[in-house]
């Protein structure tokens, strides 16, 4: 069975741009804190949701939308009209993390296909198998900590999908079970669905060049006239033991596309590109690129073959294929 | 009103089997704590040099009047790892999961939940109450508004709260004590053990941020949530969790157990820390609601 794309959507555009580029399913969520990309000017009101699948439906691809936060105490109702939302839109699928929201919608949406978000870190068999049989669970995206020798052998023992990410931003630290950015901030991917969030970052000039900051702690330092990145908490750089090293991560992003045909033997079913905070042609570049890549395999490309399709990718930032080599660890 | 439990967490660092028996003789003789975490929760590279040593300190710690726990590891993925976290919770201890492969394992036997795994809400503690967990230590990023929603709908779960000790805040994949000496994972030569308390890690400012631990990131600052008893009422906390570290944790029990039983204040509870010359300044802004770094405001 061909690989399944799927495709990052932060915005109707950006959906319209992924579906017309050839993606297979494209993911999304709602304009509020239900899902882990809240940031400002992206997302779906209900309509636009319910808009976005008909458009996907028409081109004949999928919609899975994300409601992979960890719902707030007290305050559930968002989780659940999420919930109500995305099976009214006739979404394909929701991807959820929270036993919460995955109980909710095993009990109240029993139509609803679930899938299981990398946020839940699920990574053996036994607890994949306990989200397959308590909630009916189809589909689990991958934890990134695990290597390609290990999925093959995962997915031998378990019997649900697997998609693994493939391209865009990576999170060197377990999705799911990381408070840094709420030490720094106050705010964190399971408390609030943002990571080192906009509204404390500060770049600031001196004689030596610019510091970035998140919260006041400097995060990386750039020379004069270099061009600062984003201070994301665990891509900064930071003196231990006597060294100043990018410590968690450098400030690389994730590119497993030589990885594709061993990812299609090590049992994948689908291949998930990061970046729903990225424009249109960004993603309309990669989905095309990534679903000539995937037909070239199912068509008995050479590995050469496919690595030059994606060739055009690999300009600009820096790249690593993360954990899925052992090497990384 | 039932005492305020008082229990000392799992060793999240790399200590040699000297260190881990000598610190829990001490523990055993004259700790003022009710129940005592056993087990390597962070690297199952450490298991093979700590698991042998679990049942003599079991006995040593039962024979003292403690309540023994056994607290599975954080991230399992090797087919030894999980066959660990099995083991663990068929000891006839109660375990405490700390990652919800050990979910089939505790089947039809009460458990605890440790703060690896993510009850963020009233529903999630009730799914894993309705499983059979008795006590849930919640994460430690989250806010005193949602642990007062989350105690008040279970009022029959002990809900436990992390007050003492560098806070744990993430863990990876990967090894950064390792990548740090140059090192992969698989050939890390244990590195780790070199900084019993986590090796700190400062900005290019200077600023002490962050601190490692093998594949775990923790704060440089030490968490010391003090509350009152009244404080503790409110929030529908039963239990407080110290995590071990090198200082004199004989003294840390002394001091919180005479704060929960009304007999020091917060000050001098502050105070009594302060003194032991901690490597990290004191916070507490989790609790507040605010950064996890937020400093300890004097009372």
């Amino acid at each position: 069975m061909s690989l399944e794309l799927v495709c990052p959507a932060g915005t109707p555009a950006a959906l319209r741009a992924a579906v017309e580029a050839g993606a297979h399913a494209v993911y999304c969520g709602f304009r509020d804190e239900t899902n882990a990309r809240n940031f400002p000017g992206l997302n779906f009101s209900p309509d636009e949701m319910v808009e976005g699948v008909r458009f996907a439906h028409a081109h004949g691809a999928k919609v899975l939308v994300a409601i992979n936060t960890f719902a707030r105490a007290g305050a559930m109702d968002a989780w659940k009209a999420a919930l109500t939302n995305a099976e009214k839109a006739h979404a394909d699928a929701v991807i959820l993390a929270d036993l919460a929201v995955l109980d909710h919608a095993a009990t109240h949406h029993p139509n609803l296909r679930l899938h299981l978000s990398v946020q839940a870190a699920a990574a053996t068999p036994e607890a994949i198998a306990f989200y397959a049989d308590t909630f009916g669970v189809k589909r689990i995206v991958m934890p990134r900590v695990l290597s390609v020798e290990e999925i093959a052998k995962l997915n031998a023992a378990i019997n649900v999908e697997t998609e693994a990410f493939v391209f865009g931003g990576l999170c060197p630290m377990t999705e799911g079970r990381c408070s840094l950015s709420s030490y720094a901030t106050g705010k964190s991917p399971n408390l609030t669905g943002v990571c080192s969030p906009p509204e404390h970052v500060a770049y600031s000039e001196d004689k030596d060049g610019t510091a970035t900051r998140l919260a006041g702690f400097t995060i990386d330092r750039f020379g004069a006239g270099e061009p600062a990145g984003y201070p994301t908490l665990c891509k900064g750089r930071f003196a231990a033991g006597g060294k100043t090293s990018y410590l968690f991560e450098d400030p690389v992003s994730l590119n497993a596309a030589s990885l594709i045909a061993a990812l299609a033997k090590a049992g994948v079913t689908a291949l998930k590109i990061e970046g729903r905070q990225r424009g249109k042609g960004y993603v309309a570049e990669v989905v095309r690129t990534f679903r000539a890549a995937v037909e070239a395999i199912d068509a008995g490309g050479t590995e050469v073959e496919v690595g030059r399709l994606l060739a055009g990718l690999v300009e600009g930032g820096r790249q690593t294929s993360g954990a899925y080599k052992k090497t990384w660890r | 009103m039932t005492k305020t439990g008082l229990s000392l967490g799992p060793v999240l660092f790399n200590w040699s089997a000297d260190r881990l028996r000598d610190f829990y003789a001490r523990i055993a003789d004259e700790a003022d704590v009710d129940r005592v975490h056993l087990g390597e929760v962070v690297c199952g590279k450490r298991q093979p040099f700590t698991d042998r040593l679990w049942p003599e300190l079991i006995d040593r710690l039962t024979a003292a009047g403690k309540e023994v726990v056994l607290s599975t590891l954080a991230l399992p993925y090797n087919p030894r790892e999980r066959a660990s976290v099995r083991d663990f919770c068929e000891v006839g201890l109660v375990a405490e999961i700390n990652d919800l492969t050990a979910l089939p394992a505790v089947a039809g036997r009460p458990f605890l939940v440790g703060p690896f795994v993510n009850v963020y809400n009233e529903g999630a503690a009730r799914f894993l109450a309705g499983r059979g967990a008795t006590g849930i230590c919640l994460p430690v990023e989250l806010p005193a508004a949602s642990v007062t929603v989350i105690a008040a709908a279970l009022p029959e779960v002990e809900f436990e709260q992390f007050a003492f000790g560098r806070l744990p805040l993430a863990l990876s994949g990967r090894c950064y004590h390792a990548r740090l000496a140059g090192l992969h994972k698989d050939g890390c030569q244990f590195v780790c053990d070199r900084d019993p308390d986590g090796l700190a890690v400062d900005t290019l400012d200077g600023q002490r941020f962050l601190a490692i631990n093998g594949i775990q990131t923790l704060s440089h600052g030490f968490e010391a949530f003090c509350p009152t008893p009244d404080d503790l009422g409110k929030l529908g906390v039963r239990r407080l969790r110290l995590s071990p570290h090198t200082c004199d944790m004989v003294t840390v029990g002394r001091l919180y157990r005479a704060l929960l039983d009304g007999k020091a204040d917060r000050a001098e509870t502050l105070a009594g820390l302060r003194a032991l010359d901690l490597p990290g300044e004191l916070v507490d802004g989790f609790s507040r609601g605010e950064p996890g770094s937020a400093r300890v405001e004097m009372a």
